[in-house]
């Protein structure tokens, strides 16, 4: 299965930028479904980016996130070529895991 | 119909009953000072109630156990109004030193925390994410740093919610 985390990160000097964009439903829990029953809450609860062994961000999301969500944050410390793990893990026990290279 | 009495429900407590509520009343007090701090600096795992409430100043309390000063130093740049509030994009940036955490509280949404993102030294205190709005409301960003909180506040007016029903 193709990964559900598309990441770019590109470094410029000394900080690298880290741009991501995630498949998931980010199901609140109040929404209903065609048939009129309410589509259970699945979203995700937290995300890591973690560079040369350290975490470098961490998210923590409710259900207010947006479907497929997005988010964008830079950081220090690393150079063009170094890896960049993100994970993920939502409230139904569901994670996916990616690396990627700083460009 | 069944009626029940219990010692406790009794027209005329005893003493001893009133103290002990009253020790007790103290120890959660107690309980509740140690664990302040405790919670604050632990912020490093992912606060569960804090995101089930629904009032804006309960979930504020429950992720940081601390007052919150407006200041602007804190930019929250969102849209002022949002045609779709399924997918409104917001993001702050600061100018504060030492920032450990950016969160993101929608004041009309079903739960008012929507995220809240930890920086450890070295990572730039800014984020840009995207969120859901039922209808117009506050948005307010918290910046932790320095072990103080910080706070910009914008109104986002949402022409279609983003919550469905």
């Amino acid at each position: 299965m193709a990964s559900s985390i598309r990441v770019r990160a590109t470094s410029n000097g000394d900080i690298t930028e880290v741009q991501t964009l995630i498949q998931h439903p980010m199901d609140t829990g109040l929404v209903k479904d065609a048939k009129g029953e309410l589509i259970p809450a699945h979203y995700i609860q937290e995300l890591k980016f973690a560079c040369n062994g350290k975490d470098v961000f961490v998210a923590d999301w409710g259900t207010a996130i947006s479907k497929d969500p997005y988010v964008k944050f830079s950081f220090k410390g690393a150079k063009k070529g170094d890896d960049l793990t993100i994970s993920w893990t939502d409230n139904k026990g569901g994670s996916d895991q990616t690396t990627a290279k700083i460009a | 119909m069944r009626f029940e009495m219990t010692t406790q429900t009794g027209p005329c407590p005893t003493r001893r009953l009133i103290l002990q509520g009253a020790v007790s009343v103290a120890l959660i007090g107690l309980g509740n000072l140690a664990f302040a701090p405790a919670r604050a600096a632990a912020n490093d795992k992912y606060p569960e109630e804090a995101f089930k409430l629904k009032n804006e100043a309960e979930a504020i309390k429950a992720l940081y156990g601390k007052t919150v000063e407006p200041s602007d130093k804190v930019k929250l740049d969102a849209p002022e109004i949002a045609e779709n509030g399924g997918v409104v994009p917001m993001s702050v940036t600061t100018t504060l030193d030492k920032v450990t955490s950016i969160s993101f509280f929608v004041a009309e949404n079903p739960n008012a925390l929507a995220a809240t993102y930890r920086f450890p030294d070295g990572t730039i205190p800014a984020v840009a994410n995207r969120l859901k709005m039922a209808k117009t409301s506050n948005v307010t960003a918290i910046v932790e740093a320095d072990g103080k909180l910080y706070s910009a506040t914008k109104e986002v007016k949402v022409t279609v919610g983003g919550c469905g029903g």
